[in-house]
């Protein structure tokens, strides 16, 4: 059924007897084309891509939970594409412009707002960095605006532009920025790819791999063995357990990420707000809640859970940016996976056995990359080769010196 | 979290930074045949096991010293500290 005003009116009018399940529940086959292991944001990206743009569609999509179970529904929704480096820059952008079409291409409502975002620079060095960072934007053809004080002043006058240590000195703003409801993104690409004969098939946890003389051959899952003649991992979080029963260790750590929201709210934040001088981020959704987040609690976990010094922390550097959230009473925290990399920069590559792919290494900015990861790995599944904005993202990189450091850390991943 | 320092007892984990796994001790020698491809692997592949997992504290705002900490990383139960002084001399990491 596709979806539109026309479609509400008529089911308004007939009791909305008609809606139907929005994808099927099949069973396995012994055999597909592709399986996808992992039905988060980017593996329904992936199997919607490689049946839209490849005309791929024997493929299954396996989840050991629901879709959406992992991190697409776990993160504070945040799209942006504000990189500085050539590795990593081109393909945000090519996510954004994927972002600004999505839902008329998937014909799924998924609340794509584009309401700006805006990075704080305090001091002069900084803002050198931002007018570098803004160019380094335009080049690659996003959008960037230098704002002075004033002009942000304007925006968001409730800041604490006088404060002692950090005083604001003004922003890089991305008008193009904004937020998407996250969980509507795994269901509108689910519901895509299970349209065009992609099998989605949840509640089915990858247990191991058939490799024989250096070739994957299928997945060993909690519901059988089933065979394919490619395997894309796509796992994000739990990338170093998932590809370990392959023998492959990988430049990535997993770590948890919290993040916060308050109660609902009346209006009060224009788009999405970081502090440049602490990490701390903060939008506000659409039922008035704050969404807030700042670092990972820094240690290796597979939690899904955080402890109170990280929510310390981040509180703190919400009372530097804007002291008024100090009279916001935090409702919801939750912890997510994410793959913590050497550089900071994710993966989509080939892996040294034939016919499995990796995707993974996202770090704590997955979400917003989701509809370029799923179009770039779709490519590189369905023709064997990267895509050109992806083309850095590789296992690699690090013998060859080729590292995508956004920050300069180096190889210590809990600093990224 | 709370670490069972050897020499101070339970200390706040804040006192702490983490550095990473443990196996950072084994330094490779750099005048191996393939020393290039040995210290790639030890600046940048991680076991990242979902599990038990030995690992690098160093008690930064306290007495300065690099532990060995064995901590679960799916429960963050901590089941054993080590000087990771001790462990490198047990490994003959000392010079």
């Amino acid at each position: 059924m596709r979806y539109s005003a026309l479609q509400i009116l008529r089911q308004g009018l007939t009791g909305n007897r008609g809606w139907k399940p929005v994808w099927r529940e099949p069973d396995p086959k012994p055999h597909y084309d592709i399986v996808i292991v992992g039905g988060g944001g980017h593996g329904l990206a992936t199997a919607y891509y490689l049946a839209t743009v490849h005309g791929l569609t024997d493929v299954a999509v396996l989840e050991k939970g629901w879709l959406g179970s992992g991190n697409v529904g776990r993160n504070t929704t945040i799209i942006r594409s504000n990189y500085l480096l050539p590795g990593n820059e081109p393909f945000y952008e090519l996510s954004l412009q994927l972002w600004e079409g999505l839902e008329q291409d998937f014909n799924y409502n998924a609340m794509v707002s584009q309401r700006g975002i805006v990075n704080l620079y305090h001091s002069d060095g900084q803002r050198d960095a931002a007018a570098r960072r803004g160019n380094a934007m335009l080049l690659a053809g996003a959008d960037a605006v230098l704002l002075d004080r004033e002009a942000l002043q304007r925006k968001c006058p409730y800041l604490d532009f006088d404060n002692e240590r950090f005083p604001i000195k003004g922003g890089l703003y991305q008008p193009r920025g904004g937020t998407v409801r996250h969980d509507a993104v795994a269901w509108g690409y689910a519901r895509g790819a299970d349209r065009r004969g992609v099998d989605l098939i949840q509640n089915c946890e990858v247990t191991g791999f058939d490799i024989r003389d250096g070739v994957c051959r299928g997945v060993e899952t909690s519901r059988g063995a089933i065979g394919a003649d490619r395997v894309a991992v796509c796992v994000a979080g739990s990338s170093g357990r998932v590809m370990g029963y392959a023998g492959l260790r990988l430049p990535i750590e997993s770590h948890v990420l919290q993040a916060f929201v308050t109660e609902g709210l009346k209006p009060a934040i224009p788009g999405v707000i970081t502090f440049g001088a602490g990490h701390f981020y903060v939008s506000q959704s659409d039922k008035g809640g704050l969404v807030f987040g700042g670092d990972i609690d820094g240690y290796n976990s597979y939690a899904q859970r955080g402890n109170l010094p990280t929510l310390e922390d981040v509180c703190e550097g919400g009372m530097a940016l804007m002291p008024m959230i100090g009279r916001a009473r935090i409702l919801r925290i939750w912890g997510g996976l994410v793959d913590m990399s050497m550089d900071g920069s994710p993966f989509i590559d080939k892996t040294p056995v034939d016919g499995l792919l990796f995707n993974g290494g996202w770090n704590y900015g997955g979400f917003k990359a989701t509809p370029a990861s799923g179009y770039c790995y779709a490519h590189l599944i369905a023709t064997g080769a990267p895509h050109p904005v992806a083309a850095e993202m590789r296992l690699d990189r690090f013998e060859r010196g080729a590292a995508i450091d956004e920050k300069g850390a180096g190889a210590q991943p809990n600093l990224h | 979290m709370l670490i069972d320092h050897p020499l101070l007892g339970p200390r706040d984990a804040a006192e702490f930074v983490i550095l990473g796994d443990a196996g950072l001790i084994d330094r490779p020698d750099w005048q191996a045949e393939d020393a290039a491809r040995l210290f790639h692997d030890y600046q940048h592949l991680r076991d990242n096991p979902a599990g038990g997992h030995r690992e690098l504290w160093f008690h930064e705002q306290g007495d300065r010293s690099w532990l060995v900490v064995t901590r679960n990383t799916v429960t963050h139960e901590i089941v054993k500290v080590e000087l990771a002084r001790d462990v490198a001399i047990a490994r003959e990491r000392d010079r």
